[in-house]
């Protein structure tokens, strides 16, 4: 039992990390904007297949030399999206925005689809494996966590050590307040979705090196956001970190004692089980 | 009664029952079975728009009642033989019953986080019961040949389940009308524009939503049993699929949230637009990207839907677009 628990729980935790970035991605945009994002799970498989493209299609580009590449594509990709579908129902009620965002949703899986099939794809990339005692793990695995890491620790620099950062915070805090300070919000919030469209495509990108994929791949990392989303407090990107690793760990854990196709019932029973006791989340939301 | 001598309430039970009437008239199989569609969204947007439309609560995962209602209705039906009436009623049971459950617990949580929770328990319990053995796990269950010749033969069993569909869609639309000019529908409509007032003024909220979220529910769980009844088998798959419930969504915002016409007539629409988009040679690959493209505009433009587009541009209309 114990020598098939460990690799299986450190196997989860590492791609827990991963997790948690898509969640931040999430989670940072409903925290300034109030704006569930329904788009987030095809933003993700656009990030798979952007590395998949950088890397197989001619270029042959090191899939995390191309990440960098992707990310700032994602950024600008989410400023479109924002102005466009989001900007002109902002304001309005809460379903209005889950429908624009689903209507993104819709258009990118239908070209999507149109352009590259719903066939599994496979980046191929294979660096080996190490093994460090008793535990085995791959070293795309490995990697895709350690970014992950560094990646959620810039975004907290970023939030917490720069004006820009400031500026979304404040907007999150309080718009109208911000706007009287001169803060101007719409450019922030663009911003804000940017970066949340960014961080999907970064762990769709690391994603993408362990696991094969498809256009329609994004769907169940939607579904993982959300629920860690509101294990960590939803507008929590922080907690969106801790949530990740929890879930992570959850799946590591389940399919040592009973069969993997119960990880969804815990997954989902934990989420409405947080709902209920616990909307802000298990750390609370910082507002 | 009162409610006969509404031009609105008349307008739109006509056009239901002209639509449903067209199949047998003509007495094609084609237009049978499309409109069986029809008549299926119809009272499926209906049945959405009480909790969506009148109280302002977006059940995002309201799709879990069609498939649990069509999970039990086909249990009762393929393991114990029950004949299609009863069985549908236990799946409309089913979903009334997990509403109320649902009701009393995450009905407390506003905006967002409901929509939210319903997708989350939707998921669950598509997962759970992939796990079930008595319902079949992930492969699901299917339906002999056999049983459709206690109703005559598998045309005749089509028959039957059009009539019933076409009886709940007419139950769906005078329920929906019935429950506007209520005083609980009353009560529905000021939790939707302010709850807490509504609270103040006397409205018992929990008690309220949670009613409508049980009415919501029952008929949807009736359309599941009589779906997979028609279809012949179930899986989990098929049963809670999400995007089946936001299309639901798109078809009472398409028409107008909160007014009895508009579901109706955004679920014909929607369902003749799809089947243009997905026949149409210029448009078939594409048709998913065109569909969300149209969403977005009606969602950034017109985001009353079509009746309450007309309601506000034509205010002598108001009578009739009910």
């Amino acid at each position: 039992m114990l020598e098939q628990l460990i690799p299986s729980l450190v196997d989860g935790l590492l791609i827990g990390f991963v997790y948690g970035v898509a969640a931040m991605g999430l989670t940072l945009i409903w925290g300034v904007m109030r704006v569930i994002n329904l788009a987030h799970g095809p933003i993700i498989a656009l990030g798979m297949f952007g590395v998949y493209v950088l890397f197989n299609d001619g270029l042959g580009l090191n899939p995390y030399v191309s990440l960098p590449i992707v990310g700032a594509a994602g950024v600008l990709f989410g400023i479109v999206i924002y102005s466009i579908a989001v900007h002109r129902v902002i304001n309005a009620p809460h379903l209005s925005s889950l429908l624009a965002t689903f209507a993104v949703s819709m258009i990118i899986i239908g070209v999507g689809t149109s352009r590259l099939t719903t066939n599994v794809y496979t980046v191929g990339l294979d660096l080996g494996s190490v093994t460090i005692g008793p535990i085995t793990v791959t070293v795309t695995r490995l990697v895709a966590a350690g970014v992950s890491v560094f990646v959620a620790a810039g975004l907290y620099l970023f939030l917490y050590r720069t004006s820009t950062g400031k500026a979304i915070r404040a907007v999150a805090n309080n718009r109208s307040a911000a706007e009287l300070m001169g803060i101007p919000s719409s450019r922030v919030l663009a911003l804000s979705f940017g970066l949340g469209t960014m961080l999907a495509v970064i762990a769709g990108g690391l994603i993408s090196t362990i696991f094969p994929f498809r256009i329609l791949s994004g769907g169940a990392y939607e579904l993982k956001s959300f629920v860690i989303g509101v294990l960590g407090g939803l507008g929590n990107p922080l907690g969106a970190l801790v949530g990740g690793l929890i879930l992570g760990g959850l799946e590591g854990l389940i399919p040592v004692f009973m069969p993997t196709t119960w990880v969804p019932v815990f997954e989902f029973g934990l989420f409405v089980l947080i709902l209920l006791v616990r909307p802000s989340g298990l750390f609370g939301a910082r507002q | 009664m009162n409610l006969l001598r509404q031009p609105g309430f008349w307008l739109t039970v006509l056009l239901v029952l002209a639509g449903g009437l067209l199949a047998p008239i003509t007495q094609s199989a084609t237009v049978r079975e499309s409109m069986f569609l029809v008549l299926m969204f119809v009272a499926l947007a209906s049945s959405l728009n009480i909790i969506l439309g009148y109280t302002g609560y977006v059940s995002f995962g309201h799709i879990v009642f069609f498939g649990l209602g069509g999970y039990v209705g086909f249990y009762f039906l393929s393991q114990q033989s029950w004949s299609l009436a009863p069985a549908a009623l236990m799946g409309g049971l089913a979903a009334a019953l997990l509403a109320l459950l649902l009701g009393l617990s995450i009905l407390r949580l506003r905006g967002a986080y409901f929509a939210l929770a319903t997708i989350g328990i939707n998921e669950a319990m598509r997962a759970l019961i992939t796990n079930l053995k008595i319902f079949g796990g992930p492969t699901g269950m299917s339906l002999h040949f056999s049983v459709y010749q206690e109703y005559g033969g598998a045309t005749q069993a089509l028959w039957i389940t059009y009539f019933a569909m076409f009886g709940l869609a007419l139950v769906v639309v005078v329920l929906s009308f019935v429950v506007k000019k209520s005083k609980f529908g009353l009560g529905l409509v000021s939790i939707r524009e302010d709850e807490d007032a509504a609270m103040v003024m006397g409205v018992r909220a929990p008690r309220a939503k949670t009613w409508s979220f049980v009415l919501s529910a029952v008929i949807p769980g009736i359309i599941g049993t009589l779906f997979f009844f028609k279809n012949g088998n179930i899986e989990p798959g098929d049963a809670f699929r999400l995007h089946l419930s936001i299309e639901t969504i798109v078809m009472v915002m398409l028409g107008g949230q909160g007014t009895v016409l508009g579901p109706v007539l955004g679920a014909a629409g929607y369902e003749r637009l799809r089947g243009f988009l997905l026949t149409n040679p210029t448009f078939k690959d594409l048709q998913l990207a065109f569909a969300g493209l149209a969403l977005l505009i009606i969602v950034l433009f017109v985001p009353a839907g079509v009746v309450g587009w007309l309601r506000t541009r034509l205010p002598r209309l108001r009578r009739v677009l009910e």
